[in-house]
Formats: C-alpha cells, structure tokens, sequence
C-alpha cells in the first residue's frame, strides 16, 4: 500500500494540489478546509522541516479520524516553538508531558478512552529523535511490545536540536554538531552502528512500520491514512531537515529531503507485521554529495580539502541501502 | 470557530505573534515570460491558451489564440514553430507539441463554427489592405476588431497569396483555408479579387482611405544564369506550385530536377513526385545540414522518394540533358566550382531560387524607402510614407506565414493609434522564464504524443493532408504536459509547503496571497514552486 501515482501529465502526483483531479483525490494539505493542527504564529526556525512535517502528519491524521484526535508530545523543539505560555499552535487537542515519556503517556491516553468506551478516539504520540531513539526508547519499545493503539511519529531531525544542536543516536557518521565537532584526525560525529528505529520496530513485529520524508507529501499522507485505518502499535519515522542545525538554507528544507531520499541515504518504505511491504523507488538518482555538500554540518567533507573517503563511505552506506531495500527501478536512470 | 473535539479552556492562540516581523526577504507572486511566448512571431499566448486547453475548454482556448492570430488551423499546419524550439519542455524530455494542439483548436472551432464578434465601437475610418496573405488578412482582422472599415484588393482570382499559391495541398487543404479566411471576411472585411493596384497613392485617394497596409508578399521567382538550348524545359518553382491552382495539371515529364535548397524546393520536388515523376532530384549547391530548408520539410522529402544531390550547380541544360558542376565548401563554408562535370537527364528543371518583390506600385511615393529589393519599415512597421504600413515577405524579416501574421497585428495596433492621433507602445516585456527557474521534479515524464502521417505509398500518388490531427484526448493530453512556465497554474505547493501556514488560497482561477503577518521568508514556496512563479525580493527595511 503506496500511493500509487496519478497519471496526470503536467503535474504527477508530485505536487501538492492538481484543479485537474477530483476533489476526493487531492491531498489534505490542498484543501481549505485542512485542520492547521500548528497554526501560524509558532516560533519554529525559517523553513522548519519539523514544523512542516507535523503539520503534514496530523492534518492527515484529522482528516483520517475525523477529527477525533488526540495528540501527546514529547519534550523538544515541536513542544517549545508550539506552546510558550500562555500561547499555543496547537489546534487539536494535545498534551506535553516529559521529555522521556511521550510513548507511555500515549499509552494511558488509549487506555483511558478505552476505559471509557471511547475507541473512536485515536491517539498519536509524537517527538524528536532524541526523545524517541535515546531517553523515550524504553518506553516507546514497551508500547510497541504491549501493541497499545496508539500511532507513534518521530520527526527526525537527527540531533537534539532544542537544546542547541547536540548528538543522538540518530545522527549520522561525520556530522558536525555541538558535541561532535569537526575537528580531530576523524572530525564530526563517528561512524558507529548507528541506531535505526524504523527496523528495532519492525523487529516487533507490530502492524504497521513506515518511513517518509517532507519532500514527498502524498506519500507521507497515504502512510499517515494507512496507519490510522489500522489498530494496535503502529510507527512512522519523518526526516526533517533543520535549517539551523543541519545548516542548509532555509528554502531548501524539501530539496534537502528530496535529496536524502533520491540519494539512497534515507530509504523510504513501509513494513507490515515486521515485513517490508513496499518501498519507494528513487526517481531521479543523486551521488551523495549532492546532498551533503547542501549542509554545513558536512562542511569539513568537502572545506579546506576533500575528504574523499569519508565521501565514499557514506556513498557505500546509501548503496546498502539501495541494494537492501531495492530502491532503484530497472528503468531508473543513474545520474552520474 | 467551533471548538475542535475535548477543547473547553480557551487558549491564547499563537496567532498573537506575528512573525512576520522576522523577515528580510518576502516572497512575491510573478509572471514571467514563457519562451514559447517570447518566440511566438504572431505574439501568442502559448502557454496561456495551453492552460485553458488543459482541461478542456477547448473555446476559451481558441479565443484566447484568436487574440492574436486569425489563423490557428492554418498555422497549426503551415508553422515552423519556433515555439516548440523555444520550450523548456525539450530540455526534460521533448518539447509540448504546441502546433498539434493549435490545429486540434482551429480545427475544433471550425467543426464547431465558433466566431469572433466584433464589438469595438465603428470609427468612421477606413483603412486599405493590398494583398490578402497571411499579413493583409491578418492586419485587416485585428483593425476590423478595432472599429475600423477595412477593404483589402487583392490582385489573385482568390483570396489567401502563397497559402494557396504556394504551399502544396497536401500540406494545407483548401477547405482549411477557405474557412479561415470566410471567418475574417464575415466580420464584415470587403475583399476585392481581381484588383491589383498599380500606384498606390492614386488607389488611396480615389477610395478615400485613411491609411494603407500593403502586403503584397514576394512572388517573382529569381532567375539564376544558366545557358539553355531551346528544347529545354525550365520553370520556376512559385508559377509551378500557383499553377497547381489552375484546371490544368502542369506536365513535368518523368525526370524533374530543382535547384534550390529551400523549403520551396521540397515543395516543388514533393508537388513533382505527386504529379507522376518517377524521380524527383534536388540539386542544391551545398551541404544537408546547410540548406535552408527546414529538417522536417527535407526529412518528408525524402520519405516520399525524393532525391537529393548535395554540392552540385548547374552549369547548362539543354535538351532533356543537364551539366552539373560539383563544388567543394571552403573553410567559411562558401561552396567553391571544382571543374569536376557530370551529366543528368531532366525532362524538367524548376528554379526554386527564392523570390523578389514586385515593389511597381510603390513608384514616386515620397519618404519611401527600398533597401535589397524589400521596403524599409520602422518599429511602428510604417514605411517613410505617413499613413502607408507595410508587412510581411516584403519588408526585411525572415519570410513565413507566422511571421507575416505577426506584422498584421502589430500593423494594426499601429495603424489604429496612428488614426487616432497616437502613438502604440507595446508594454513591457516580463523576465524570460529560463528553465533554470523550474522546479522540474513536479512534472510527470510524459513521452511526446505523435501525429499521425499519411503512409508514403498514398504521399507520392495523392494530394491527401500528410499529417493528420490529434483528437480530443491526445490533444488534453498535449496540452497537459505544458509546465506553464513562470505562470501560475495553481499546482497548491506553495499552499502546501509553507511551515507557517502563511499562503492563502484564493480558490479556482484567483491564485495565491502571500500572509506577510506570518510569513518569516524562508523561501521554501519559491523553491519548490514548479513553474518559477515566486521570487524573493528583499525587505525594506
Ligand atoms: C512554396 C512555398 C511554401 C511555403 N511554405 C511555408 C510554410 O510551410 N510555412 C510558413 O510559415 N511559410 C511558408 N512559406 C512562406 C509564406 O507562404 C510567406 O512568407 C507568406 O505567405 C507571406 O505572406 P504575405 O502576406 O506577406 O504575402 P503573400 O502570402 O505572398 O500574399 C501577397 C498577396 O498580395 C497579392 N498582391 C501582390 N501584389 C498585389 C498588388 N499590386 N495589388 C493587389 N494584390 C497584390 C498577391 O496576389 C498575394 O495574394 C512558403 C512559401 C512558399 C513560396
Ligand atoms: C529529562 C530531560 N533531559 C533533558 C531535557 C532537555 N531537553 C529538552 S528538548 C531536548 C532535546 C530534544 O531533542 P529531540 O528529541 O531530537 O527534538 P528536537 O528538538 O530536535 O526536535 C533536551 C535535551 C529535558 N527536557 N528533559
Ligand atoms: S532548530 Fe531546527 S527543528 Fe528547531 S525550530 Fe529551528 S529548524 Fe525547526
Ligand atoms: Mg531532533
């Protein structure tokens, strides 16, 4: 279950609106009526890739559930830029707890309105990377273990970006970030095993796992209608991109996105019962570079000399995962 | 607004903090100039009537084309379009078949017989047309849609100069025609055949005219300088072609030579091969990739049997017998004699050497200006005598129907301000919308869809319409792969990728506004705009 594309020519099923398709095929952000679920006025950074993505995800999620929503946040950017007292974005019924504990409040929020009969009442638990694959780790693998009804979002922006831009575990290899500077014989931050929450989830096996980008919005609005057609533990893993700590212009947040994903660096998929089911093929092929040499946290790859191995080993990284999740289409044509 | 479901407190909204105030560049709204626009010799909308065609207002379209050009099912044949060079599309996978769906427009409103209306006021004024081509009918279109009283004479037995002359039928038939130019003379257009004029300045007092357009095009075949005993056969390519016209079919015999390597040369040699040559050779003094014809003419040409003989000249013919001398390019490209000869039957040779103006009835006009056998015309296409416009194959420009369409209208902008004591000055031109201002990722890949040609076999023994139509959906669909270069064309990304909900959407047809209140400028909508749409400019500040 991917979107599957709408043969219109101008436009495919790229671009967010199309006056040539019936309304009911539009996507949610096209419509009028979207619910905003974070309105104007939040203090996000220009070209808020985080701002952006929640407002994708739960505006589908409210058109998924008609409205009947409820949404539990964890400590981190999304939380602070929305709702500084006494002023909030927000504009569905939505709950901050602890920085840590977003799953397991998500968790109680289901079993209350189960207790009280009310399962039309859908719940979303949402947060950063850090809140999701470091401190709320715990309790977000207990909610998938228990398969609590609830859908889990984290906007990976992969660092700890409200606190000023320090590592988590879903930083990638050579990034810089506050705590992992570019200095050094190996400069920004190292490559480890790093920590793919998408795949801990499918090892779960709970029902429904997907990953998606801001560049591509029907895609993430069909996993996001998916997932709320569906019941028990479900996850979906957003890349963001942050202007301020990736340090990429501010316009070019879904460029970065696109890159990421045409790249190979981030896989686009969707898994059922632990099982990939389908994935997102690259459309238009990108050498890593062009993604990286977007963002000043790579900055010390390419400034004062090219550090050409490093580059390689990102590549041979996005080939596995190219050839892991078989991104690539017969037809797909390699650039370069 | 209702309270969304478990809501009972109110809360101070974020709506509070306008962040705008953030900003130091906003996004602005633009139009740019398509390139198909910009190449447009006629000045259409391109992209504009491709938009409405996109979802099917197939009329709306057509008025929009009719702004401009009279002549859409003619051209949608005839045109060479420099649009379709000009389109960014190309540079994705193939350029939009803007021709086909101009055809598909001016055949539709044909089929349908849609009119123009003509609701300008009547000035009283009433301005001569010589010469009813392209440019004349053109120029007494858009005056007679200005108010004016427009009479064109016309010296040919009918009315539509090289578009009937000229142009073979298997390119453009006569019914296509005749419609056309029926449409413009029921707008109350006089037309008189049979009437050539012989001094300008005595035809415009005798008839009390305010002003004149000439276009009386270039119709005398040149001569090249070729010894010829008395039994040989030689024509030249514009009286073959006009004498297609007559009740007589013209006898060529079973060789046919031309020389020339224009598009009035495929022309000749293609009319040759329908008539019964069994061979049809093209003599041409240098290479393919030089001659002037365009590839398309020349690639038709040789489908249908025609034969070409590059880098050759001919140096005599007499009696069924041509002597050809072979020429070599010299490095600028200027073919030089080698004194190599070589012999070649012909039974006919026709000349297709270009053609001159028959500038007689311009004799003793004060202020008139003639340079290299075409008259000069300033950029309100007037000639140096007041009140006496000119356009087309007889002043200095690249000679096309398109082309002569163009000066009509800009003629007749120009004649209309003249007559009312003004002056016409076109407005600016928008920034070109270069593809590098496209996002292309939003585009589909949609393959070029194909015209459908006439099999070769019926070519060469019939004068049948070679290239056929599109239909309705093909031609939706054509139109659809447009990009609506730097126009709007409501795609909602920018509604949809603004992080600050800062992008109001007016509804269908009215576009997009930018909430400065909110708008921080980060200038992802300008970005991610497909059609380069959106600029950022800076704040004052
Ligand atoms: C064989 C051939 C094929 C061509 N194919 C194409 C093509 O595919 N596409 C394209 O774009 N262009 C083509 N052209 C060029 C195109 O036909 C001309 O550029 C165009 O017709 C010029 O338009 P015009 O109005 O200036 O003159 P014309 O079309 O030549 O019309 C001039 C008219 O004025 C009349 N006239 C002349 N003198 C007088 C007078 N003294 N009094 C009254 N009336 C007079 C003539 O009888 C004629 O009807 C072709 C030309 C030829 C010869
Ligand atoms: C227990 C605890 N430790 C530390 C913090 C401080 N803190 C607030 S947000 C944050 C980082 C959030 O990072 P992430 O979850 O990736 O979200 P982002 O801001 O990047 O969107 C930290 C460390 C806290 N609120 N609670
Ligand atoms: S720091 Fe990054 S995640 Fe936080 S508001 Fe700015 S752009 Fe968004
Ligand atoms: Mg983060």
């Amino acid at each position: 279950m991917t979107t599957s594309p709408i043969k219109f020519y101008q436009v495919g099923s790229f671009a967010v609106g199309n006056r040539l398709l019936d309304p009911q095929h539009r996507s949610v952000q096209s419509d009028t009526g979207r619910s905003n679920s974070i309105n104007s006025g939040h203090r996000a950074c220009q070209g808020c890739g985080e701002a952006l993505g929640a407002r994708y995800a739960l505006d589908a999620a409210m058109r998924a559930t008609d409205g009947k929503l409820v949404a539990v946040n964890a400590t981190g950017c999304l939380e602070v830029f929305s709702t500084p007292y006494p002023e909030t974005s927000w504009q569905i019924p939505w709950l901050h707890s602890l920085f840590g504990n977003a799953p397991a409040v998500a968790t109680g929020v289901a079993a209350a309105l189960r207790a009280k009969g009310r399962e039309d009442i859908r719940v979303v638990g949402q947060g950063g990377d850090g809140g999701t694959v470091d401190i709320g780790f715990g309790t977000l693998s207990g909610m998938f273990e228990r398969n609590d009804d609830v859908l889990y979002i984290c906007y990976d922006n992969e660092a700890y970006m409200n606190t000023g831009i320090q590592r988590s575990g879903a930083t990638p290899p050579a990034a810089r970030t506050m705590t992992t500077q570019a200095v050094g014989p190996n400069p920004g931050n190292t490559f480890g095993q790093g920590k793919n929450l998408p795949l801990i989830a499918m090892a779960h096996e709970i029902p429904y796992v997907a990953t998606a980008t801001v560049a591509e919005l029907r895609d993430l609005e069909a996993k996001v209608e998916h997932a709320m057609s569906l019941r028990g533990a479900r996850y979906l893993h957003v890349l963001v991109p942050c202007p301020l700590g990736w340090g990429s212009a501010s316009g070019d947040t879904i460029k970065v996105a696109r890159l990421a994903k045409e790249s190979g660096i981030f896989p686009v998929f969707e898994a059922h019962d632990g099982e990939v089911s389908s994935v997102s093929k690259i459309r238009r092929r990108v050498p890593v570079e062009d993604y990286l040499s977007l963002q000043a946290r790579y900055a010390h790859l390419f400034n004062p000399t090219r550090q050409d191995e490093v580059i390689a080993r990102i590549q041979a990284g996005a080939d596995r995962n190219i050839a892991r999740f078989g991104l690539l289409d017969e037809q797909t044509e390699v650039a370069r | 607004m209702d309270k969304p479901f478990a809501i009972t407190l109110d809360v101070g909204s974020s709506l509070a903090n306008k962040t705008g105030s953030w900003r130091v560049e906003r996004p602005v709204y633009v139009d740019r100039l398509p390139p198909c626009n910009n190449a447009c010799p006629a000045g259409e909308n391109v992209q504009q009537w491709l938009y409405a065609a996109e979802d099917g207002s197939y009329e709306t379209a057509w008025r929009t084309l009719m702004a401009d050009n009279p002549l859409p099912a003619v051209m949608g044949r005839v045109c060479y379009h420099p649009c379709q060079t000009a389109c960014n599309r190309a540079q994705l996978d193939e350029a939009v078949g803007i021709n086909a769906v101009e055809r598909f427009l001016g055949d539709a409103a044909i089929a349908a017989g849609w009119t123009v209306p003509v609701t300008a006021p009547m000035t009283g004024k009433h301005v001569l047309v010589v010469g009813s081509g392209p440019s004349g009918l053109s120029a007494a279109y858009h005056l007679r849609l200005r108010g004016h009283e427009v009479t064109i004479y016309e010296a040919g037995p009918k009315p539509g100069g090289m578009m009937r002359f000229g142009i073979p039928s298997y390119r453009l038939p006569r019914e296509v025609l005749d419609a056309e130019i029926t449409r413009i003379l029921d707008m109350g257009v006089k037309l008189e055949l049979n009437h050539r004029v012989a001094d300008i300045r005595a035809q415009m007092s005798d008839g009390g005219f305010d002003a004149a357009f000439l276009a009386v095009g270039a119709h005398i075949g040149k001569r090249a300088y070729i010894p010829a005993g008395e039994s040989a056969k030689i024509l030249d390519a514009v009286s073959l072609l006009a004498s297609m016209e007559g009740e007589e079919r013209p006898l060529l015999g079973r060789r046919v030579v031309v020389y020339g390597g224009g598009n009035t040369a495929m022309d000749a040699a293609r009319t040759a091969r329908r008539l019964g040559a069994e061979e049809a050779i093209v003599v041409y003094r240098r290479t393919r990739e030089r001659m002037p014809a365009h590839d398309i003419e020349v690639e038709e040409a040789l489908q249908e049997g025609v034969l070409m003989r590059w880098l050759s000249t001919i140096r005599e013919a007499d009696g069924g017998r041509l002597t050809l001398e072979k020429m070599e390019l010299d490095e600028t490209g200027f073919p030089q004699p080698t004194g190599e000869l070589e012999e070649l039957e012909a039974d006919a040779l026709v000349l297709a050497l270009g053609q001159d103006v028959d500038l007689s009835l311009l004799e003793g006009v004060p202020g008139l200006q003639v340079d290299d056998g075409v008259v000069v015309v300033d950029s309100h296409m007037m000639t140096g005598h007041p009140g006496i416009f000119a356009g087309g194959d007889m002043v200095p420009a690249e000679r096309t129907v398109t082309v002569g369409v163009g000066h009509g209208k800009k003629a007749a902008r120009n004649i209309d301000a003249w007559l009312r004591g003004s002056s016409y000055t076109p407005g600016d031109k928008h920034e070109l919308a270069t593809f590098d201002k496209l996002n292309t990722w939003y585009y589909a890949d949609a393959p070029h869809a194909v015209r459908p040609r006439l099999e070769t076999a019926r070519r060469t023994s019939t004068f049948d319409e070679v290239v056929g139509g599109l239909d309705e959906g093909t031609a939706a669909y054509e139109a659809r792969r447009c990009l609506s270069c730097g126009n709007c064309f409501e795609c909602d990304n920018c509604y949809g990728v603004c992080p600050d909900n800062a992008v109001i959407k007016l509804g269908p047809g009215k576009r997009f506004e930018i909430d400065y209140d909110y708008c921080k400028g980060c200038g992802i909508c300008v970005q991610e705009c497909p059609s380069g749409s959106i600029t950022m400019v800076p704040e004052q500040i």
